[in-house]
């Protein structure tokens, strides 16, 4: 169209080349590699040995596996109904008109986001501590528990404690998301509402909650995405009793990086990745995203 | 528009005074209420850093024994047995250094590709650009024992170069820089570069990253914080406890000081304060970056 464009078109190619050549080799390669080495046997010291299927064989055989895919969802589950249900109340809060120091109020619930996972898992670990954590000694000096509650040796209360700080890190992002789609609903529609004297409620659940539909599902299904790989808070955790807070990720490193078996921990990441592909295809067909995103 | 907009709005808000004043005591008890949960909300958000700061400045005795709400004077004891161990200040220094190199290779090949991909037209462009897109589906941990072995064969396990090189290619980075490209970079200005007589690769030095600007800003800071919570990467690469950035060190004094609690309260404060002054000083922009990128997902 342009005839200066044309003919300098070669220099896009190069300019976006850097991209491609380091995520051949990065990122790309190390993943048909991982795959080379899922049919293997290697420690890291000797040379890999070809074994066909055989990791992925004892992978169905592995009841530790499917415990972690199981506390995995589990762990999901219960962090992100609460995480949703609290970050769309505060957001249609702070959107109201009358409310002040908003500004103050989104940057402290966002805050706890951009902190270290790593930090919140050691935190929370030692805030939850049996014998000298503060929670316990809270409890106590207000008289709801006489002896100290030894939270990790409970399998529920440990996945319950980690779902609470996933959910306490990720609330105020996903209300500055649900802001953003909040304000973009149209202001209009709000005033005929009004004029048709619809009450606070009816304006919610008519025209809010239908409108916010899509922003809802895009934070639901980047939510399966990232909630499936949880990984650097809950190993500071720990395993939990009964490895019950032992999440998939987890798995792979302990397995790979531990245990020095990274042939197997390389079938677990396929086996992981073909697990968040299939839960994020259903909420995918589930929520119809296709038509949404158009 | 505008004014027909603020007429609509003087017409609520006259509205709106006189609701107010029907239902004066309703009300106020609806808005005690509001402020009431958001009150509730912020202080459990800030209470455990807060808890984390009192905690750090007590004997291992006090931890032990007391519930603890007033600082005391024990910081320094606490700080000097964890430095003695845990070199937390060298993985300070570090992860600095690996964040700033990386969000600067991010930023600088994130917005090259970016004009690459918006302002030229060159065979295979699309599908090129489909392909970096689909690289965004990828969990990141699926890689990941390739990579430490393809590391290994490079001799490059126990240097900074694997988590610095692979910034360079950033999906995200080129689908944010490519709009906003599209949107702010008028052809205009590259014609008149180039009747100026300028390379293009001058052209995007001197025209378009100046105007990218904005943006670079806003894609830096979500790089930053990114790359500075980076863990699984270092504990595997690195071997060296010396090379490890913060993040690691953070564990490494959770695993060393099982039982002493003061120093591992003061190895999280070190980790909480930076991204604390980091954040009053750019809350703004974050929270104006994520309903930006919000809205346009």
């Amino acid at each position: 169209m342009r005839n200066s464009s044309i003919n300098k078109s070669r220099y896009g190619f190069y300019f976006v080349l850097p991209y491609f050549i380091v995520f051949l080799v990065f990122g790309l390669t190390p993943i048909l590699f991982s795959l080379y080495l899922s049919f293997t046997k290697w420690d890291g010291f000797s040379d890999p040995v070809w074994v066909g299927l055989d990791n992925y064989a004892r992978l169905f055989k592995d009841t530790y596996f499917f415990k972690s895919i199981g506390n995995t969802l589990i762990i999901w589950i219960m962090s992100i109904v609460p995480q949703l249900i609290l970050a769309l109340a505060l957001a249609m809060i702070l959107n109201e008109k009358f409310i002040k120091g908003k500004h103050f109020f989104r940057a402290v619930f966002y805050f706890p986001n951009i902190v270290t996972p790593v930090t919140l898992g050691v935190l929370f670990s030692l805030m939850f501590d049996w014998q000298t954590g503060s929670v316990n000694k809270f409890l106590m000096a207000i008289g709801l528990v006489d002896d100290p509650v030894y939270w990790f040796n409970s399998p529920w209360l440990s996945r319950i404690i980690v779902a609470g700080v996933i959910m306490w890190q990720y609330f105020g992002f996903n209300m500055l998301v649900f802001i953003a789609g909040l304000q973009s609903i149209p202001e209009e529609l709000y005033e005929a509402a009004q004029v048709d004297g619809a009450t606070k409620w009816d304006m919610a659940t008519q025209i809010t909650l239908p409108l916010l539909k899509p922003v809802l599902l895009f934070t639901f299904i980047t939510s399966v995405i990232g909630g499936l790989q949880l990984f650097d808070a809950p190993l500071m955790l720990g395993n939990g009793p009964d490895n019950s807070t032992l999440t998939m990720v987890m798995y792979l490193f302990q397995t790979a990086f531990q245990q020095f078996d990274y042939s197997y921990g390389a079938a677990i990441a396929y086996a992981i990745f073909v697990i968040v592909l299939f839960f994020s295809l259903i909420s995918m067909k589930f929520s119809n995203m296709k038509k949404v995103e158009e | 528009m505008k004014a027909n907009d603020s007429v609509i709005k003087n017409g609520i808000s006259l509205k709106q005074t006189k609701t107010k004043k029907a239902f004066n005591a309703k009300s106020f008890f609806g808005k005690f209420a509001v402020y009431f949960v958001l009150i509730a909300v912020a202080f459990t958000c800030l209470l455990p850093f807060y808890s984390m700061m009192i905690t750090s400045t007590h004997t291992n005795s006090d931890i032990a024994r007391k519930l603890l709400l007033i600082p005391g004077s024990e910081f320094m004891n606490n700080y000097n047995r964890l430095i003695d161990t845990v070199p937390v200040w060298r993985g300070f220094i570090n992860t600095v250094f690996i964040t700033v190199v990386s969000t600067v290779l991010n930023l600088y090949f994130s917005a090259l590709a970016g004009y690459g991909f918006s302002k030229y037209n060159y065979k295979g462009k699309n599908i090129l650009f489909l392909a970096v897109l689909g690289t965004m589906m990828i969990p990141g941990q699926l890689g990941i024992i390739g990579f430490f072995k393809l590391m290994d064969s490079f001799q490059m396990l126990n240097t900074y170069w694997p988590l610095i090189l692979p910034s360079i290619s950033n999906a995200f980075g080129i689908f944010f820089m490519k709009q906003m490209c599209d949107s702010s970079i008028p052809y205009e200005i590259l014609e008149s570069g180039r009747i100026d007589g300028c390379g293009e690769l001058k052209i995007f030095h001197r025209l378009v990253l100046p105007l990218l600007m904005p943006a670079v800003a806003t894609l830096g800071i979500f790089s930053f914080i990114g790359k500075w919570n980076d863990f699984l990467t270092p504990m595997i690469v690195l071997f060296d406890n010396e090379l490890q950035p913060l993040p690691v060190m953070i564990a490494m004094v959770k695993s060393q000081f099982s039982t002493d609690f003061g120093a591992m309260y003061v190895g999280i404060v070190i980790s909480v304060i930076p991204i604390l002054i980091f954040f009053s000083l750019v809350s703004k922009k974050i929270i104006s970056g994520i309903t930006a990128g919000a809205l346009k997902g």
